[in-house]
């Protein structure tokens, strides 16, 4: 070793002081396979790749922690580009930065900052990234604003696990998946060991249902200035087309939000209602989340923990959900959220329906879409008749969709299924193919009555 | 073709940039931030990650105190140090970074310890809107605390060691009219409605609508007929059991309509009417704490130097005692409910003017108590806030962190939790022995040798359990676990700890939202957290 490589390496040994500590000294409280070493912290540096999933307010803030931990070997992955709104959080963007990738961007800082960092950034979505992409890494932590894309996400490292002869996990296969989510001043992280702990979709139930507003009150009966927005939205644009008809409402658009903005006042007035603000308007357009830079920093930092814990085992992880509300004080609760033993993604069994044989293939599209197990999007249906593929119904692609409509109104023997007979669902909530079998119930009960 | 264009003016670039955050605490809440000056003492990792979840939605400005040096190892943990800082400042360093995050934010380092500070020139502290340190002597704390408490400046002590970290927030009062409630409760007055809204209910009979109408008629009409039909064989009482909540539930479900073969035809507002039994039939009150905080001496004994909030307790209290009627005023909230448009904004509308009266009397109560004390004057805004959320006023009374140095009440109520024994404070312990360590040792508990500290550890701890009349720890592992640490500052431990110390610093500026009453307690490795109110 030459005396620069030898001040360079006592250079590195002071700087990740603080982190060889924990490393490289036992305590009363660590992993039972925790063995204190100086390896640990090379592993962590040279060899542990791990995916940050979003560059938003997490996720700059996942990059940075990840950075000082001692990760370099990070991967981020985000589509989306700078706005001035992304400002008040994601730090590691300028005014300058806006209309650029927010992937790169934050990659570029953090290498700068970090010296010995080798962050690497994917421009693109996380559904155009394949199987092989996703193998490579030992840990994936999230910082998503999208339950579809989280969902996505967990399935595609479900399809990664394999499993031995005898049915048991492949543990080799397993790639943690560490999460955080924040809205406003509330926040959850958690940690998912695939086919072992919780995963996304056996805890779909702790996601707040979608706020929605009947259509008949929005037409009929508006109450308040959200009705009104709404109005606008749903019915006024299509039948005024004020940029012509092939010119779809676009709520990152100014112009369009301002016209929306006036239109709602004018319904507004006529009813009576009040406070149709620019910033009500902008907020129902766009479903805006509000959220603040603490709030992220703070999940953030607990899902690095729980990555440096993963990858080193200097701790026992969390078990394995945690719940922080800033509002009122400062609460944090954790939990041990339990896995679905039939869970569609992660249970590794054939999922069974229940359903009437009489029932039309609505009911069946109806349950996927409605069930707690399932709560698809736009499931596309099909089945194999014979050894051939049968589309059912698909509601993706506009031509397949008119000539399947039809079959919706059905009966489901009508169309080849019996009981027993599978049925395969594609949806974008999960990148794979799901199985599912069909049961008649008894129809017997039915005649009773 | 031509596009339309629209009229509204765009939005601020200002607006844009912090609307997130907006739809948190207002454009009121952002204007009380960008008045606030935070001083920072220590700009270690925990004091810069605080910082920035405080520069980026843009406070006024911040101070920072730091006459230490970088070295290698807060380069190693500090985001907001580059290689190129080695051997400057700290403070002036991590100020030139941080402030790139916000070009409104104004900043200042000062190259000075925070003893020297105290003793030169302690007015220094006098202009900030809460003081924040971070990795401070057992000495300093004190004497910091102290100081603090007199001149009635907030202050933050935060701590970051290993997976521990602490907060203690030191406030001598800190009044909340925004607490923001999760759930906010209704004030309908069904009870006792105000006239306009009497005259309205009493005009209505549900029987005579058709069912078109039938199904937009408001549940608070639905609920206030039900209780009234009630109430004609119940001695015109006010239904307060359960059973006799069931009893209106059954007479609500006897106005629903049925349809020829008898079936009850769905109606959501009857559905809303039923589900609302239980929380808008709580007659209206006045709630405890809000009578003792109209009460206290702060309210009843007011001076020329009282504040706006005791100020406007008083003309409340004024307010209740005559033409409240023993009541608080009107809320004015209508919560929303299936109804046709025109009824709820009548309703709406009958419920706003009201409230605005109300305030009204409140703000003329204002203004005399201002006129005899000859002192600021208060706008009729502020007190028309202050009566929207009367109901959820909140008063944060504060204790100076000396008192946890001394023998007295703080002391037994550590050594109740200490029984228990409750792990958490056994953290809180461990996090004051490593200070008593430190100021001891001149070195943090096992920076060096982890194994050969421990016992001078737990002398520390039994001295501070000693203090307090508490027997030690049965087990040393705890006190392994901190020497293992060695007195190093885990970067994500202190990130996480800065963010909830920049969310309690921002509530405290824009005094809305509860802040934590007063210390906090993480355990990374566990994942626990805790609140003490020493």
């Amino acid at each position: 070793m030459g005396d620069g490589e030898a001040v360079k390496s006592d250079y590195q040994q002071r700087r990740w002081h603080n982190v060889r500590k924990v490393l490289e000294r036992s305590g009363p409280f660590c992993h039972p396979d925790f063995e204190p070493s100086a390896e640990i912290l090379d592993f962590i540096m040279n060899s542990c790749k791990v995916l940050v999933v979003g560059a938003g307010g997490l996720g700059c803030e996942l990059l940075k922690d990840l950075a000082l931990m001692g990760f370099k070997k990070i991967h981020i992955i985000d589509m989306d580009t700078i706005e001035l709104s992304n400002l008040n959080r994601q730090f590691l963007f300028r005014k300058n930065d806006i209309g650029l990738s927010k992937a790169k961007c934050a990659v570029e800082f953090v290498n700068k900052r970090v010296p010995g960092c080798e962050a690497v950034a994917h421009h693109c979505s996380i559904q155009d990234m394949d199987e092989g992409f996703y193998r490579q890494f030992h840990i994936v932590v999230c910082g998503l604003d999208s339950i579809v894309a989280r969902r996505w996400l967990n399935g595609m490292l479900m399809s990664l696990l394999q499993y031995n002869d005898d049915r048991s996990l492949d543990q080799s296969s397993v790639i943690p998946l560490v999460d955080g989510g924040t809205e406003g001043f509330k926040g959850n992280a958690r940690v998912i060991l695939p086919g072992m702990s919780a995963c996304i979709e056996c805890t779909l139930d702790l996601y707040p249902p979608q706020k929605t507003f009947p259509l008949c009150t929005i037409a009929n009966t508006p109450r308040l200035p959200e009705h009104c927005v709404e109005y606008v939205k749903v019915l006024q644009w299509g039948k005024e087309n004020p940029w012509g008809s092939s010119t779809i409402l676009d709520s990152d658009d100014p112009q369009h939000v301002a016209w929306v903005y006036e239109k709602a006042q004018e319904r507004a007035m006529k009813y009576g209602i009040t406070s149709v603000t620019y910033r009500l308007t902008q907020g129902v357009l766009k479903n805006i989340i509000p959220a603040v830079a603490s709030t992220n920093a703070a999940i953030a930092a607990a899902c690095a923990t729980e990555v440096f814990k993963l990858a080193s085992s200097c701790c026992i992880n969390m078990n394995n959900y945690m719940v922080l509300n800033m509002s009122d004080g400062l609460y944090t609760y954790t939990f041990n959220a339990e896995r679905r033993q039939d869970c569609v993604a992660c249970s590794n069994t054939t999922r069974t329906m229940e359903i009437d044989c009489n029932a039309t293939l609505q009911a069946i599209y109806d349950k996927l879409c409605e069930d707690r197990g399932y709560l698809m999007k736009s499931p596309g249906i099909t089945t194999v008749i014979n050894g051939r593929n049968k589309t059912l119904y698909m509601s993706s692609i506009k031509s397949i969709e008119e000539k399947t409509r039809d079959n919706l109104k059905k009966k489901i023997t009508e169309l080849g299924l019996y009981n027993g007979a599978e049925i395969l669902v594609a949806d974008i909530t999960t990148p794979n193919t799901l199985t599912v079998k069909l049961k008649f119930s008894d129809v017997d009960v039915d005649m009773k009555g | 073709m031509a596009s339309p264009s629209p009229k509204s003016p765009e939005q601020s670039e200002k607006n844009k940039q912090y609307d997130r955050q907006l739809r948190l605490w207002g454009d009121h809440g952002q204007t009380a931030l960008e008045k606030g000056h935070i001083c920072l003492i220590n700009a270690t990792a925990l004091g810069t990650e605080i910082l920035k979840s405080i520069v980026l939605p843009g406070v006024g400005a911040i101070t920072l105190v730091d006459h230490n040096i970088v070295s290698d190892e807060d380069i190693g943990c500090n985001f907001f140090l580059e290689n190129t800082s080695q051997g400057l400042n700290r403070g002036a360093e991590t100020l030139r970074l941080l402030l790139e995050l916000n070009s409104s934010v104004q900043g200042h380092a000062v190259q000075e310890p925070p003893e020297q500070i105290l003793q030169d020139n302690p007015d220094f502290f006098k202009s900030f809107s809460v003081v924040i340190a971070t990795s401070l002597g057992e000495k300093t704390i004190q004497e910091l605390a102290n100081h603090l408490w007199d001149i009635k400046v907030p202050f933050i002590l935060c701590r970051s060691v290993g997976f521990l970290g602490s907060f203690r927030i030191q406030i001598n009062e800190h009044p909340i009219i925004e607490v923001h409630p999760e759930n906010e409760q209704i004030d309908l007055r069904l009870d006792v409605p105000f006239p306009t809204l009497a005259e309205y209910l009493n005009a209505f009979n549900i029987d005579d609508l058709d069912l078109k109408d039938h199904g937009h008629v408001p549940w608070i009409v639905i609920l206030y007929k039900a209780v009234q039909k009630w109430q004609i064989t119940n001695e015109n009482r006010w239904p307060m059991s359960r059973k006799e909540k069931n009893e209106i539930k059954d007479i609500i479900r006897g106005f629903i309509r049925k349809d020829e073969n008898g079936i009850p035809i769905e109606e959501e507002n009857f559905e809303e009417a039923l589900r609302a039994v239980n929380t808008a039939l709580i007659p209206t009150f006045l709630p405890v704490n809000i009578k003792e905080l109209i009460y206290s001496s702060s309210a009843t004994n007011l001076t020329k130097d009282s504040s706006s909030f005791w100020i406007m307790c008083s003309a409340l209290r004024a307010f209740i005692e005559a033409e409240g009627k023993g009541k608080l005023p009107l809320r004015g909230v209508l919560p929303d409910m299936t109804a046709s448009t025109e009824h709820y904004v009548k309703l709406q509308s009958m419920y706003r003017t009201q409230a605005a009266i109300e305030a009204e009397i409140v703000y003329r109560k204002v203004q005399e108590i201002v006129a005899q004390l000859h002192c600021d004057s208060i706008s009729d805004a502020e007190v028309k806030l202050f009566c929207r959320h009367a109901h959820d006023l909140h008063l944060i009374r504060g204790s100076n962190i000396s008192s946890e140095y001394q023998m007295g009440t703080v002391a037994s109520y550590i050594a109740g939790y200490l029984e228990e024994p409750d792990v958490m404070m056994v953290h809180y312990i461990l996090l004051r022995a490593a200070d008593m360590f430190r100021s001891e040792h001149c070195r943090a508990p096992g920076e060096w040798e982890p194994e050969a500290d421990i016992s001078k550890l737990k002398m520390c701890v039994s001295k501070l359990l000693s203090d307090i009349s508490c027997s030690p720890f049965p087990k040393d592992d705890h006190i392994h676990e901190m020497c293992r640490y060695g007195g190093a500052e885990i970067h994500s431990v202190s990130a996480f700890l800065g963010g909830c110390i920049a969310h309690e610093a921002i509530k405290i500026v824009t005094k809305q939202y509860k802040p934590v009453n007063n210390t906090f307690i993480y355990d990374g490795a566990s994942t626990n957290t805790a609140t003490f109110t020493f």
